[in-house]
């Protein structure tokens, strides 16, 4: 068992207090981690540290000070280390069942990054599929994460991730923006680009611990033809993400592949590695992206299906979510919607974007067939 | 010393990895703090577990204000002041006109030794306020604590407060219980505390678990109000409309004086020392913690050339009616004493009754067409 962090037991000055007095108050709360942690639980964990020093408070302080969104279930809480998920898995556990549709503590994930597995996602109709995207998150092992991590870790993950990208080629070769360091003119071209990234002003971040030191060791990659871009110390340690225009998802699917496979080899050539295991996939910071941290979607216009009854059912079938073309909780604007895969673990990369390409191509024919006045009642799916 | 298994693991990194970037920063503790000193603090821990990083946080993700020096770091408990006092003694040194480490600063809380103001005329002036702040012994402070400490904060703090009669009879709002009827009462009151939004609080980590065990008391005169767990476990103030400031000063040295003897008699009483005063969680709010004030009328005055000068040497800041960092409306200023430390209550009160008066005659004259130039006060 790690130990606990010494200061909690040895400081004579201040006797530590009860978990009663210590436990929060979750009354006003709804997130994951309010519908799980009880005082029990609470009086077991407290006594635990990671061998880095990271502590339940340290897990749950982010679901503490932020009760609720009013439109999306909140995780609640957050990792500080790859060991957080183990120290602490009675917590997690139960979070990450609900969360992840049922996914139990035996189970385990499969790892699909072989883009040939992928059938189809090269015809998707450009006249409907504006933009195609996908995107996941990495840890690098050895290193505490963004809501723990000291100013030289940070450097460290900085430091690895730029000699890594310095390295990769062809396609993919490009450039390293650090965000200290950037002039006027790369700033503006970033925005412009939509790549720049701005110092969180989430309250669900800043409550983490995720801010600190900013701009400090944070930075974004990206190739010369601006489709493969990495952010560097944000919310994970790193974020991949590969996009066009169009709809040709296998093409951004055989980059993101080969990009993270040879971002990859990279590392362990140093003697690292990324945050992985067999029950949890890909460890990430938020236990809402662990098992493949992979977000496929595109931006597509069906402003007839999106007002159609069943739009919803036929997204919950299809195992897809919606956003509006903001991001995350934004609304749709002209009948544009963001849909991407809803499920991170339990299925492979391939099978999470095989749903999209799957899906997205049926909610073009429906669009079609609404647009030519037709019922498309034989087109509804069954549930994936 | 302390075992703090976290800033153990950081110590794995060199003091060049782990050294702060405080290349674009403007605060006192970019100024202070060099790398041999990071080299020789950063292994140390209060017993509580408080670390030299924990201290700087908000000075690192703040850079600086445009317009004020900010401190730049907090204690996050009374050790603080003390294991990293080779940081916090240059920082108080700059912040409070030289104070040296050998320094005693007095304490005196006595209302009967200030000399006037009683006469501060109310044509001029709107109203006159002290607060200050103080830290129970025996418990972190607010960037440290626990839910716990922080709810025995409250509690010994409820129970003191409850033991006031007379003038100082009153009733606590917890933020988390309170009403709206409460809330709307208290917002236009202006005595309601909102969740601190300054990043230079948030960073200090401040508002954890907010709003528990934070509330707000207040006399049923509404003019004596303590703050509990807010920026320090409990802030008291004083006010009233007009320009008594004799009479201000009279209920807040009263009412700190019964609330100080409550918490000794549960052993818990404040956090002071005869070098450094009150110990508070900002090293600006040092010795007394004491700011007095009055909102005064001074359109003629506050555009004389001379204005910023006068203010200098009579030891008095300006501020807008909005508070720290707002502007003036209407030629209406917020007057108060620039000095925490090193100077007694009575001492800075009589500098704010005295320059006052001073500034209002100054008005007068000028509202007149007359010269103030023989009234110039010398440095005080």
């Amino acid at each position: 068992m790690p130990p606990v962090p010494c200061y909690l037991t040895e400081n004579k000055l201040i006797p530590r207090l009860s978990p009663e007095e210590e436990f929060p108050d979750l009354s006003q709360h709804n997130n994951h981690m309010a519908k799980v942690l009880t005082q029990d639980m609470y009086t077991k964990l407290r006594d635990r540290a990671t061998p880095n020093g990271f502590t339940i408070d340290g897990v749950i302080q982010t679901g503490i000070d932020n009760p609720g969104h009013p439109f999306i279930m909140t995780v609640g809480c957050v990792a500080g280390d790859e060991e957080t998920y183990e120290v602490f898995k009675e917590l997690l556990d139960p979070i990450i069942e609900d969360r992840h549709g049922g996914y139990k503590p035996t189970d385990k994930h499969k790892t699909d990054l072989n883009a040939d597995n992928l059938k189809g996602g090269d015809d998707l109709d450009p006249n409907y599929v504006i933009s195609s995207r996908v995107r996941t998150g990495r840890s690098i092992r050895g290193f505490c994460l963004p809501p723990h991590c000291s100013r030289g870790e940070r450097r460290g993950v900085e430091k690895m991730s730029v000699e890594a990208l310095d390295s990769l080629s062809g396609d993919l070769k490009g450039k390293y923006y650090a965000l200290k360091n950037m002039t006027d003119a790369e700033q503006q071209q970033l925005i412009d680009d939509h790549f720049l990234f701005d110092k969180p002003v989430s309250p669900l971040l800043l409550a983490s611990g995720m801010a600190r030191d900013w701009p400090d060791g944070r930075g974004i990659w990206h190739n010369d033809t601006k489709t493969f871009l990495v952010w560097v110390n944000e919310e994970d340690h790193l974020r991949v993400i590969s996009m066009q225009k169009g709809g040709n998802m296998k093409e951004v699917f055989n980059r993101f592949c080969t990009g993270l496979t040879k971002i990859e080899t990279l590392f362990k050539d140093k003697g690292t590695s990324f945050m992985w295991n067999e029950h949890l996939g890909y460890v990430l910071t938020c236990p809402s992206n662990l098992g493949t941290g992979l977000r496929a979607g595109v931006h597509v216009k069906i402003p007839n299906m999106s007002k159609h009854a069943k739009f919803e059912e036929v997204l919950k079938r299809l195992r897809l979510q919606k956003r509006g073309t903001g991001g995350v909780d934004t609304a749709a604007v002209g009948g544009t919607f963001d849909i991407s895969n809803a499920d991170r673990l339990g299925f492979s990369e391939v099978e999470l974007v095989q749903m999209v390409v799957d899906g997205v191509k049926l909610l073009v024919e429906m669009e079609k067939k609404l647009e030519k006045g037709q019922s498309i009642d034989d087109l509804m799916p069954a549930q994936k | 010393m302390t075992k703090n298994c976290h800033n153990d693991y950081k110590m794995k990194f060199s003091e060049e990895e782990e050294f702060p970037d405080l290349s674009l920063h403007n605060n006192h503790m970019a100024k202070v703090l060099t790398k041999d000193m990071y080299k020789k603090l950063r292994s140390k821990s209060t017993p509580s577990g408080f670390t030299l990083d924990d201290c700087t946080q908000t000075g690192v993700d703040n850079p600086g204000h445009p317009f004020i020096m900010t401190v730049g770091c907090v204690a996050g408990d009374e050790e603080c002041y003390d294991v990293f006092k080779d940081m916090f003694d240059p920082i108080i040194s700059d912040r409070h006109g030289g104070y040296k480490p050998t320094d005693k600063h007095k304490t005196d809380l006595n209302f009967e030794n200030l000399k006037g103001g009683d006469d501060l005329d109310p044509a001029y002036v709107l109203s006159s306020r002290v607060r200050t702040g103080r830290s129970i012994k025996g418990y972190t402070l607010p960037p440290h604590n626990s839910r716990g400490e922080r709810r025995m904060v409250e509690k010994l703090s409820i129970e003191a407060l409850a033991t006031l009669d007379g003038e100082f009879k009153g009733k606590y709002y917890p933020l988390n219980a309170m009403t709206d009827a409460e809330q709307d009462q208290l917002i236009a009151d202006h005595f309601l505390f909102d969740k601190p939004v300054s990043p230079l609080l948030l960073s200090a980590g401040m508002a954890r678990d907010w709003p528990d065990a934070r509330g707000i008391w207040h006399n049923d005169a509404k003019s004596f109000l303590v703050w509990v767990n807010e920026e320090d476990h409990l802030r008291v103030i004083s006010m009233e409309k007009g320009g008594n400031m004799k009479e201000v000063f009279r209920r807040f040295c009263v009412g700190l004086q019964k609330i100080e003897e409550v918490f000794k008699k549960h052993n818990h009483g404040f956090m002071w020392n005869e070098h450094l005063g009150y110990v508070l969680t900002c090293p600006s709010n040092l010795g007394t913690g004491l700011r007095g004030g009055v909102h005064v009328k001074l359109p003629k005055l506050s555009t004389h050339a001379k204005f910023e000068e006068i203010l200098t040497r009579l030891r008095l800041q300006k501020r807008g009616t909005g508070g720290v960092d707002t502007a003036s409306v209407g030629g209406i200023f917020d007057i108060s004493n620039a000095d925490r430390l090193g100077s007694s209550e009575v001492e800075q009160v009589q500098m704010v009754v005295d320059g006052v008066k001073l500034m209002v005659e100054m008005e007068k004259k000028l509202e007149k067409g007359e010269a103030i130039d023989g009234m110039i006060p010398a440095q005080k």
